[in-house]
Order: C-alpha cells, then sequence, then structure tokens
C-alpha cells in the first residue's frame, strides 16, 4: 500500500481563499482537545489564550510590539520565498542585525543627536543585509543548499549575541545581570503616541514594509521578476532577468527587514542588548509568511494573529495554569494546518493498494 | 461500419459514445472508434481534438464521463495505467519518462510493476530488441543516447508487458528519417504478430504509409472514419482542420541582403555533463533569408540558441553579431534593444511561465524592449497592465490565438495555440533578426502552417531569420538555406532548393565539408 498526492484538476477557487481560515478554525479545534487532555475546560482556555488578551488595552499594545517584528521579517521572507530562495536563517539576521545597531549606544554612548536612533536603525538593517549576503555568497558561488547555510548561520549569530553580550559589551555596572548598559532615550525608540499607544514604532514600520513590498510585487517590473524567477529560472533568464542577483536581492532584503526588526526591538522594547531577545521571531516569520499567504498585507493579518498566541500563550500562564510551550504548540498546530490545508486544496490524496488492484486488473 | 453504435463483433477494442466532460466542456464527445487485431491505426487531429483525452481514457490515466469502452468483446472500466498494462494496453508517451543517469535495463526495471532482476530484464532487453530490430545496449547510460535509442527504450518496455494494443504517441516527431523508417518496419513486424497500434500523429505522409485505418478527431468529434491510402493528404487534412490548410507560399527571386546575425567561429564548452558543447560554428543570415538548421535532437540545438539569444552570453564580443554590433558578452535584452526576437523551443517554464497570465508573458518577453510603451512611473518600472493587456489582445487575434477568457493563464492554452501567442509576441515586433527554435513542435497542422507563413512572411518584409528545426518537412517548407548541426557542429549552408534529404540525413550522421556536390551559399 503506498499513499500518493494527485493533483486535483479543478481547484476550487473559493476554498483557496477560505483555507487560511480553515486552517485556524482546524488549529483550535486541535488545541480544544489539547485542553482537554490536559485536563482543563476547552472553551474557558481557548477563551483565555485568545480572546481575552483583545479586551485588554494593555494587552493590545504588547500585540502591536510582537506582531511588529513578526510582520516585517515575514514580509521580507515573502519575497525570498515567491523567489525560491529559501531563507530559513531570519532569526540569526535579526540577532546580527540587533547586535549592528547597537554598536552606537555601546560605542558612543553619550552621544546625544536625533541622528542616533535613524544611524542605529539603518545599522541594524545593514547587519541583518550582511548577514544574510552570506548564504546569497553561498549559494551563487558554490550552489550551496541556502535551506542549511542560512539554518546554521543562525546558531552562529546567536552565540556571538550570546557571547558578545556576557563578554565585551557587558555594562561594568550590571550587578551580575548579563547584557550591555541601558539605552538613553536618544536610542530609544519612542512610542507611537506618548500614553495614549504606548507600542512603539517597530508596528509602524512593519505596516509600511508591508505595504511598499505589496506594491513592489503588485505593480512594479521587480515584482513581476521575482514571480517570474521564483516560477522559471529559465523563463527568468528568457526575460533577461538573472537568477543570481535575485539570489543576493532576495536575501539582503529579507535580511535587512529582518535585521531592523531586531535592532527595533532592542531599542523599543528591550532597551539594551541583551543575550535574550526574541521569542523565536525569526521562525515563527515563516507560518507568519506563509499563513498569510506570501502577500504582504495577508501578513499583517496573519502576523496579528499569531502575536496573539504568544500574548495568550503569557496570560494563558497565569489564568490556566498551562506551561507558555502552549504557545508553540499553538504555532506548531497552526503551521501543520496551514501547509496541509493548501496541499490539500491542489492535491487530493490517493491511497493504492497494489494488491487488491492488481487482482481487479487482471479480472476486468 | 464504425459509425454504428454496435459494437464490432471481432474488434480487439471498441469504444462507444465514449465522452468525457471538463467542467461544461466536452474534450471527447460522443465517440465511436474500432480497432481490428493486427491493424496500425492512425488517430489524427489537431492539438486540442481531444486525442490526448482520448488515449489517457484507454490508458486509464482520465476517466470516461460516459460511454463504454470494449475490449475483446467485454465492457470494461480502465481505472489506472496498471489495470490497462494488465488488460493489454501499453503506451509510448510523446515526451519520455526516463533517467539520463540510470542505464536502460535499469529505466526498464524502473517502469515495471513486478520486481525482476535488472539481469534477467537486460536478458529480455536484448531478446526482444533483437526479435523487432530495435538495436539497444542494456547496459549503456541514457544520458549517452540518442533520441531514437531512448524511444526504443519505452517501446521495449511496453513489449516487455506483451500487449496486444500499442499507443503510440507522435512517435516520427523527435527521429531522422532514418530512423523513422526503422520504426516503421518495427511496427510492420507488431502487426504481422497480430498486434494493433493506435497510431497518433498529425504527418499525414507518414499515416497515409503505414497506417490501414484512420480516425480524424476536430474539437472532440469524430470527423471521418476512413483508409488513409484511398485518401489524399489534401482530404486528410481538410477532416482534420475544417478547411483546406494554406500551403505555404515562398518567394525564391530575392536580392542578397545586409547580413543581419553572423557567428564567426564560435565554441562554448557543455554547460552540464549532459549538455554538447559547441565547436567552432559558424553562420550567416541575411535580409531576407531563412536559414534552417536541421539535426536530431539533443546536437546542441539548445546550446546554440542560448548562446545567439545570450541567455548564456560567451566571453568575447567578436564572436556573435547582430544588426551590425558585436555583442557576444552582452545579455538577451541588449541583442532584443537592437532588433532580435527570441522563440525557444521549450514552450512551459522557458518561453512562458504557465502558472502567469498571457499578458504577463508577454511582459516576460519585452519588458524591456518596449520599456516606452509598457512601463511607467520613473525608476519604480510600474508595468502597465491596460497597455499590455492591449498588446496582448492585439496579438491573439493577429496569430488567432484560441483562448478560454479574455487573459487566462498560459498553461490553460493548447500547445498549438501557445506556441502561436509565443511567435506571435516577437512577430508584433517586426524584429529585424528572429532566431526560432523548433517553431512548431508538438503544434497542430493549422498552427503549425500558420506559424510557418509568419517567419515566412517576416523574412519577405525584410527580416533575417534563422530556424532550428528537427522536421525535414517544415525545413523545406520554410527554408531559403540550410544547414545540419551534429554533435555541436555546424555544417556549412547550402541553398534549401540543392538540399535533398538524403543529404540531410548524411549531414546528421557527421559527414561534414568533405562533400562538394553543392556550393555552400555563402562561400567566400
Amino acid at each position: 500500500m503506498r499513499i500518493e498526492l494527485e493533483k486535483r484538476r479543478n481547484v476550487s477557487k473559493l476554498f483557496g481563499f477560505v483555507s487560511p481560515l480553515l486552517a485556524l478554525l482546524l488549529t483550535l479545534s486541535a488545541g480544544a482537545i489539547m485542553f482537554l487532555f490536559l485536563g482543563k475546560a476547552p472553551l474557558d482556555s481557548l477563551y483565555a489564550l485568545l480572546v481575552e488578551p483583545l479586551f485588554d488595552p494593555w494587552s493590545l499594545n504588547e500585540l502591536a510590539r510582537k506582531a511588529g517584528p513578526l510582520i516585517l521579517i515575514a514580509v521580507g521572507l515573502s519575497v525570498c520565498y515567491r523567489s525560491n530562495n529559501w531563507n530559513i536563517g531570519a532569526e540569526g539576521q535579526y540577532s546580527v542585525g540587533a547586535i549592528f545597531g547597537s554598536i552606537i549606544p555601546v560605542y558612543f554612548y553619550g552621544w546625544s543627536s536625533p541622528m542616533v536612533l535613524p544611524l542605529m536603525l539603518l545599522m541594524g538593517a545593514i547587519g541583518g543585509g550582511l548577514f544574510a549576503a552570506i548564504p546569497a555568497l553561498l549559494k551563487t558561488h558554490f550552489n550551496t543548499n541556502e535551506i542549511l547555510t542560512s539554518l546554521m548561520l543562525t546558531y552562529m549569530a546567536q552565540l556571538l549575541l550570546d557571547w558578545i553580550t556576557r563578554g565585551p559589551w557587558r555594562n561594568p555596572d550590571g550587578h551580575g545581570f548579563y547584557g550591555t548598559r541601558d539605552f538613553t532615550p536618544d536610542q530609544t525608540l519612542p512610542p507611537i503616541w506618548d500614553d495614549a499607544i504606548s507600542a512603539h514604532w517597530g508596528f509602524i514600520f512593519a505596516v509600511i514594509a508591508a505595504i511598499l513590498i505589496w506594491f513592489m510585487m503588485r505593480y512594479t517590473l521587480k515584482g513581476f521578476e521575482v514571480v517570474v524567477l521564483g516560477h522559471s529560472e529559465r523563463a527568468g533568464r528568457f526575460a533577461g532577468f538573472s537568477p543570481k542577483k535575485m539570489v543576493w536581492f532576495a536575501f539582503i532584503l529579507s535580511g535587512a527587514l529582518a535585521g531592523l526588526a531586531g535592532i527595533s526591538e532592542v531599542s523599543g522594547s528591550v532597551g539594551h542588548l541583551q543575550p535574550d531577545i526574541s521569542p523565536g521571531y525569526g521562525f515563527t516569520a515563516i507560518i507568519v509568511a506563509y499563513l498569510g499567504r506570501l502577500n504582504p498585507l495577508g501578513i499583517i493579518a496573519s502576523g496579528l494573529v499569531l502575536a496573539l498566541t504568544y500574548i495568550g500563550g503569557e496570560a494563558a500562564q497565569l489564568s490556566i495554569g498551562v506551561s507558555e510551550k502552549v504557545t508553540r504548540v499553538f504555532q506548531g498546530f497552526l503551521l501543520f494546518f496551514v501547509l496541509s490545508c493548501d496541499t490539500l486544496i491542489t492535491y487530493q490524496i490517493r491511497i493504492v493498494w497494489s494488491r487488491v488492484r492488481r487482482k481487479a486488473g487482471a479480472t476486468a | 461500419m464504425s459509425s454504428s453504435d454496435e459494437p464490432h463483433a471481432d474488434a480487439l477494442l471498441s469504444i462507444r459514445k465514449l465522452t468525457k466532460l471538463f467542467g461544461s466542456f466536452a474534450a471527447c464527445n460522443e465517440i465511436n472508434l474500432d480497432i481490428q487485431p493486427g491493424e496500425i491505426h492512425a488517430l489524427l487531429g489537431e492539438n486540442g481534438a481531444g486525442k490526448s483525452t482520448l488515449v489517457k481514457m484507454l490508458f486509464g490515466v482520465l476517466e470516461p464521463t460516459t460511454g463504454q469502452i470494449i475490449w475483446e468483446g467485454n465492457p470494461v472500466s480502465i481505472s489506472s495505467p496498471r489495470s490497462a498494462r494488465h488488460l493489454g494496453v501499453g503506451m509510448v508517451f510523446q515526451h519520455f519518462s526516463l533517467f539520463e543517469a540510470l542505464t536502460v535495463a535499469e529505466n526498464i526495471a524502473l517502469s515495471l510493476d513486478d520486481r525482476i532482476p535488472i539481469a534477467k530484464i537486460a536478458e529480455e532487453t536484448v531478446a526482444l530488441s533483437q526479435a523487432y530490430g530495435l538495436p539497444l545496449d542494456p547496459h549503456a547510460q541514457v544520458a549517452d543516447l540518442s533520441v531514437g535509442e531512448r524511444q526504443r527504450i519505452e517501446i521495449v518496455r511496453v513489449l516487455l508487458q506483451n500487449p496486444k494494443l500499442i499507443i503510440l504517441d507522435e512517435p516520427t516527431s523527435v527521429l531522422t528519417p532514418q530512423e523513422a523508417d526503422r520504426l516503421f518496419e518495427t511496427l510492420f513486424k507488431l502487426r504481422a504478430e497480430g498486434r494493433s497500434v493506435l497510431y497518433i500523429s498529425h504527418r499525414l505522409e507518414e499515416v497515409q504509409r503505414i497506417c490501414d485505418r484512420a480516425t480524424v478527431l476536430r474539437h472532440g468529434k469524430v470527423t471521418g472514419a476512413c483508409e488513409p491510402r484511398q485518401e489524399t493528404t489534401g482530404s486528410l487534412a481538410r477532416m482534420m482542420v475544417g478547411s483546406d490548410v494554406a500551403s505555404i507560399r515562398h518567394d525564391d527571386r530575392r536580392e542578397k541582403g545586409k547580413i543581419q546575425l553572423e557567428i564567426a567561429g564560435l565554441s562554448a564548452p557543455a554547460r552540464t555533463p549532459f549538455a554538447i558543447s559547441l565547436k567552432d560554428v559558424s553562420l550567416r543570415v541575411r535580409t531576407g533569408e531563412i536559414l534552417a538548421i536541421a539535426g536530431v535532437a539533443g546536437n546542441g540545438q539548445g546550446e546554440l540558441f542560448d548562446v545567439i539569444s545570450g541567455e548564456f552570453p560567451v566571453p568575447v564580443d567578436d564572436l556573435i553579431d547582430i544588426c551590425g554590433e558585436m555583442i557576444g558578452t552582452q545579455g538577451i535584452n541588449a541583442r532584443r534593444l537592437l532588433g532580435a526576437g527570441f522563440v525557444p523551443e521549450e514552450r512551459h517554464g522557458h518561453a512562458a511561465v504557465t502558472g502567469m497570465s498571457l499578458s504577463d508573458n508577454l511582459v516576460l518577453a519585452r519588458s524591456q524592449s518596449d520599456a516606452k510603451a509598457f512601463l511607467g512611473g520613473g525608476f519604480l518600472n510600474i508595468i502597465r497592465r491596460g497597455v499590455v493587456k492591449q498588446a496582448a489582445k492585439r496579438i491573439s487575434a493577429e496569430m488567432d490565438v484560441r483562448k478560454s477568457g479574455e487573459d487566462p493563464n498560459a498553461g490553460s492554452l493548447s500547445g498549438g495555440n501557445l506556441q502561436k501567442f509565443i511567435v506571435g509576441r516577437e512577430l508584433d515586433r517586426q524584429p529585424t533578426v528572429l532566431v526560432v527554435n523548433q517553431p512548431t513542435w508538438g503544434v497542430d497542422a493549422g498552427a503549425a502552417s500558420r506559424i510557418r507563413q509568419a517567419i515566412v512572411d517576416l523574412a519577405r518584409n525584410g527580416s533575417a531569420v534563422l530556424v532550428i528545426s528537427q522536421d525535414l518537412d517544415e525545413i523545406f517548407e520554410v527554408a531559403t538555406d540550410i544547414a545540419v548541426i551534429s554533435d555541436g557542429r555546424l555544417s556549412a549552408a547550402y541553398p534549401a532548393r540543392e538540399m535533398t534529404r538524403e543529404k540531410i540525413g548524411l549531414l546528421m550522421g557527421g559527414t561534414h565539408g568533405t562533400t562538394t556536390e553543392a556550393e555552400p551559399a555563402h562561400a567566400h
């Protein structure tokens, strides 16, 4: 017996559209079953996890803080994936962006100028872009598989961050805590609207990036180039597009956005550089990109959904007493169901019982 | 006889009112067909006529919507290729499914339902290939084999199953005349053994030569059942396309024009282990000329196209001259801007992206050459979809591209219609130089005739055209001059009227430069 995936002849447009919603529904059902096994009331737990945070202004701000980096990274990844380049290392580019952006606060601590913050953000983007250029270089020159290299580089970036914040950049007055000195107000990304909206500008950057990339993909020749090369390298070459340049473009763009997310998070939320600056944004952004169907506007929505699982997970620790690992499980469910729904909409499963069929064929 | 709805008593296979609906579209509409034991039966029709759909139903790939398949007098339902094989139906597909890195015997082993040791397969392969005149070394690596030999693997694969009915889909489209003759002898042997052959083709001469009976399809319906030897090619073509196929009008009186495309002593190494290196290739095409390059597939045609188009430029400018500019190192768009147009062999994923609309596929080839019209917004390069759609519409109308909607995906068009669009996309620019690789490969007679006429007209209006083709009928129809490529070497070009099939056949075998029977067209 074997299981085959067969391409469907007629792909339903309607289901193509509702697929992400269907995936959400299935995630909720699977989550309810999980809570049942944990001995919690399923509906109440889901409510506490995913609905309650929406009624709390503090949580809403927190939602924007978490959604910001997710959207920013996922938008870059969507360009990468649509061009058929598989950057799995956004987490590392995020970390290196945070390190690069922190060079100014660390080495020019006393420098006070309105230029400080823009320069930090720029440095962050450059750092992420440069770090993403490594797998691009390896792919274009040595034909290395970028999935492996970009993923492995993530671990290097995390170790670099760990070492630099515990070693050379450690705050001498940190009383045993690891991390750099706290950033000055000049070095801090401000809230969007002083007291009313305390979430920092990272979210705004994310929305602007999403709109710009959406425009690029939908209307410009560059976006067309991305899609053509993603479909077929040969056709791209025929159009006069360079597959190699596209590798560089996709990696550097997504790396720069991840780097910008990294420095925004450090400057806006954490307040200093420390070993732990991400609850896995770089990896969760892959789910965000796919749940948003690689469409930047869809990614804004899916980024908010995934951010909710983070907030809900934190809240659920207190309110229903489950481990924060619940967040990871939910994200896993979501990715699994998104990919399965998308697959089953274009393909159908056929189970081939070879023995039985052979008999049927012989007697027919 | 075959129009009656009663199944034929002694037929091997009878099809009655077989219908396949895709949505509301009937790809096959109440088709009746009888195949007798021991006959070669032709299935004729344009692309999109329903030939492939019909054959796929017979081979268990598609399920009929309604109708009956009667095999040796019993109604059957064929649910999969496997059950088709068990009934005794074998199929040789137009596009081979072989692994280049494996040997002949290993490839055959992969296709068998049962586990049989490779050594035994090799033995049987040798036995079969001797019995049927299909010389084949079971231990040769497929990558090293010619297209003809690869086809023999597919045929041996089928014969190993001891089939009663063998379906061949456009088998000669990739063969040299000599290889085709050899295939026909094999088919005659099979017929003599009482096996039946369903022979799908659009080459009328061939069908007349080898087929006992023919069924003609058009728009999913049977439009004729006849004995092809009693018909003329004209009457067969009428049944196929519903009207007379325009024969190509040629104009042989012409002035020697200006050289628009010149390649001088170009060599290029093979890019992959399975590619062909180009060896000292020289050619010249002048205004008004159509230089056709004949040759069996896999002799460097694709590689030659890649360097001329600039998809893979060469390291020296001087090697390639387009419209008087030395542009060997430059890319495809620089060459387009000089007035060149290109049509690659592969429609899907090279000339066109199947998942994108026709208008997007227009941008694909002309984003730079028509940047003024197609792009706006300064450095943003915003694609003007409205303008592009109008242009795509104009091209579709000009080339009679039949499509399902206003701007459908390229993949939804039949091969012939997509090819008309791809050729029309270049012709619409009135290119000074047009380079076409296999202009009508896998294209139906109506579309092929239209494309060829368009190529001839373009040259007559003062363009230089280079056609790379495996189809000798096509070459003799359009070419003013003919050269032959073999193992990456290009022969001298000879005027078409001095060329014969035999001579091309010899050049295909690689006898270069020794012949003095005809003056090279551009001897200087």
